[in-house]
């Protein structure tokens, strides 16, 4: 067996004295959609949060067989790793353009960003209309649509979505939902954080249950959705 | 000879040097929302470095023509005055990046008061004066006179102005320095080494504004280890004019203040009855600061200054 693509041991996260990730183990495979499912204030975000390097952490994560020690957030950026963050984090004074610019930044082969513009395009028809529009002018899910074309200008190894389908309307859920399904059939890896449970598990292959900062379950989607444990406490059944 | 033109053309070329100078101002501040006090004394820096390579090439080559050792002083003292402000980033606001806003506001005065001493221990108490070597031709236009460094201050502002507007639109540092100001943890998912581009800002401020020291050394003819604390406060008022963040707001509010004040000083005589004479120019650029910090906070193209990313 290959080893995974993104595996982490005992993880660690706290904000001055609080503990928000209390040493959780996790593994992503090459090609994998998993998802890190929990309540609000679980450690979900926090432990991507941690990932990129952006809070202080301690643990080992070993990415494509490599350790990510302290790295700056754009040296890991550089490693493959890209994360759309909670709340979208669009540049909203830079053009719709310009945002996806941004998202090639660590990129110089000219032709493979055009080509991938291109692409993004045509998965989110609607960019292609509002290239030159400010970023800050679109609708909250134009904008998680933006958020995640200019991820994928990076060419990301892994994609790391933290909470996509918040504050969206239902219909733009289902549109942004159907787009990672796609982006996941391309056979781009994928770590999901999504508190909307029936979602995450329906799209994912796998998923971690979190809780108070640990990870209480683990499995496949299929076993999980019949669990009686996560029926009641994530399902409302 | 018309006063009102000629003040006119005075406070123009007063304002694009008061521009160059908020430009550092400004670009610092859309990226930290600090206010780097020290700018003015990097200013005077430039103006100093200058005058010394000015005088030494006096001294071993004087058959050199006064373009070309004038040049050769603003040669050395863009680079002098980059390394400054790197150094000065490095040292005493990076260390600071996470604290409260208060603290690097505090130590950019530190950092003010410090480069004042030590240019006073390098270059003396005393006035250094700008020798005369640079043409001295007058032209007359529209009523007013104007001369020849008067022309070139003018035009070379409005050069860097562009110049610096095309690196912020059309570049990819540019584009990167535009992303963190809007968010640096954001910039910093794209893969923008933040810090480098904190530093860049600084060193393209300060090359700016090693220029402008050395045009304004030229203007008035002499150079002083305490001219950067007025220079940098009239140029921060200007900065905050046009609305703090915003590069054509730091030149808007640049040029408008040095006409202000050119007009000011022209008929503060005549207004006053002569009981108060051109000597209080100074009093205008704080009676603007005033007068927008009270009516009009966000300056004149400032849109935001509490709804930040």
């Amino acid at each position: 067996m290959t080893a995974p693509l993104l595996s982490v041991h005992d993880l660690k996260v706290a904000y001055g004295g609080i503990h928000a990730v209390r040493g959780i183990d996790f593994e992503v495979g090459r090609g994998e959609l998993v998802c890190l499912i929990g309540a609000n204030g679980a450690g979900k975000s926090s432990t991507l949060k941690g990932l990129m390097g952006l809070v202080a952490h301690e643990g080992i994560i070993e990415f494509d067989g490599e350790r990510l020690h302290h790295q700056a957030t754009h040296a890991i950026v550089a490693r493959g790793l890209a994360l759309v963050p909670e709340g979208r984090g669009i540049f909203g004074r830079l053009t719709v353009a310009e945002n996806l610019d941004m998202g090639a930044y660590t990129r110089r082969d000219r032709a493979g960003i055009r080509a991938d513009l291109g692409r993004a395009f045509e998965l989110f028809p609607r960019l292609a209309e509002r290239r030159v529009q400010l970023a800050g002018t679109l609708s909250g899910g134009e904008q998680q649509m933006l958020a995640i074309a200019r991820a994928l200008m990076g060419r990301p190894r892994l994609l790391l979505l933290d909470e996509p389908s918040m504050g969206l309307a239902p219909l733009m859920v289902r549109k942004i939902y159907e787009t990672i399904a796609d982006i996941a059939s391309e056979g781009v890896t994928l770590l999901l954080v999504e508190q909307n449970a029936r979602l995450a598990l329906k799209v994912s292959q796998r998923a971690y249950v979190m809780e108070s900062g640990a990870v209480t379950l683990s499995g496949a989607c299929a076993e999980l959705a019949n669990d009686p444990q996560v029926r009641a406490a994530y399902l409302g059944e | 000879m018309d006063i009102f033109a000629q003040q006119l053309v005075n406070g123009l070329v007063l304002g694009s040097i008061y521009a160059l100078v908020a430009l550092g101002y400004t670009m610092v501040y859309g990226i930290l929302e600090l206010i780097n006090f020290a700018h003015g004394e990097v200013t005077m820096v430039g103006a100093m470095v200058a005058l010394s390579v000015i005088g030494l090439l006096m001294g071993v080559a004087p058959e050199l023509p006064g373009v070309v050792v004038v040049l050769a002083g603003i040669l050395v003292a863009i680079p002098a005055c980059m390394a400054l402000a790197y150094t000065i980033e490095k040292i005493a606001y990076r260390p600071l990046r996470h604290a409260p806003r208060l603290a690097p506001l505090i130590t950019a005065i530190g950092v003010s008061i410090i480069l004042q001493n030590l240019a006073m221990l390098i270059w003396g108490r005393q006035y250094v004066s700008f020798p005369a070597i640079l043409p001295s031709d007058k032209y007359a236009l529209l009523g007013a006179q104007i001369s020849l460094l008067q022309i070139v201050i003018v035009v070379l502002a409005l050069l860097l102005m562009a110049g610096l507007w095309l690196l912020v639109e059309r570049t990819r540092l540019g584009r990167a320095m535009r992303a963190t100001a809007q968010s640096r943890e954001v910039a910093e998912l794209m893969g923008v080494n933040v810090d480098r581009v904190i530093s860049a800002t600084f060193v393209l401020g300060a090359a700016i504004a090693a220029i402008a020291g050395v045009m304004v050394s030229a203007y008035y003819g002499l150079a002083h280890y305490y001219m950067g604390f007025m220079l940098g406060l009239k140029a921060f008022s200007a900065a905050v004019l046009g609305g703090i963040g915003n590069l054509a707001g730091a030149m808007l509010g640049g040029l408008l203040l040095g006409v202000i004040e050119a007009l000011g000083a022209g008929y503060i005589g005549d207004l006053t009855g002569g009981f108060l004479g051109s000597n209080y120019q100074d009093v205008f650029a704080f009676f603007v600061l005033i007068g927008v910090l009270v009516l009009r906070p966000s300056g004149l193209l400032g849109e935001r200054v509490a709804n930040r990313a």
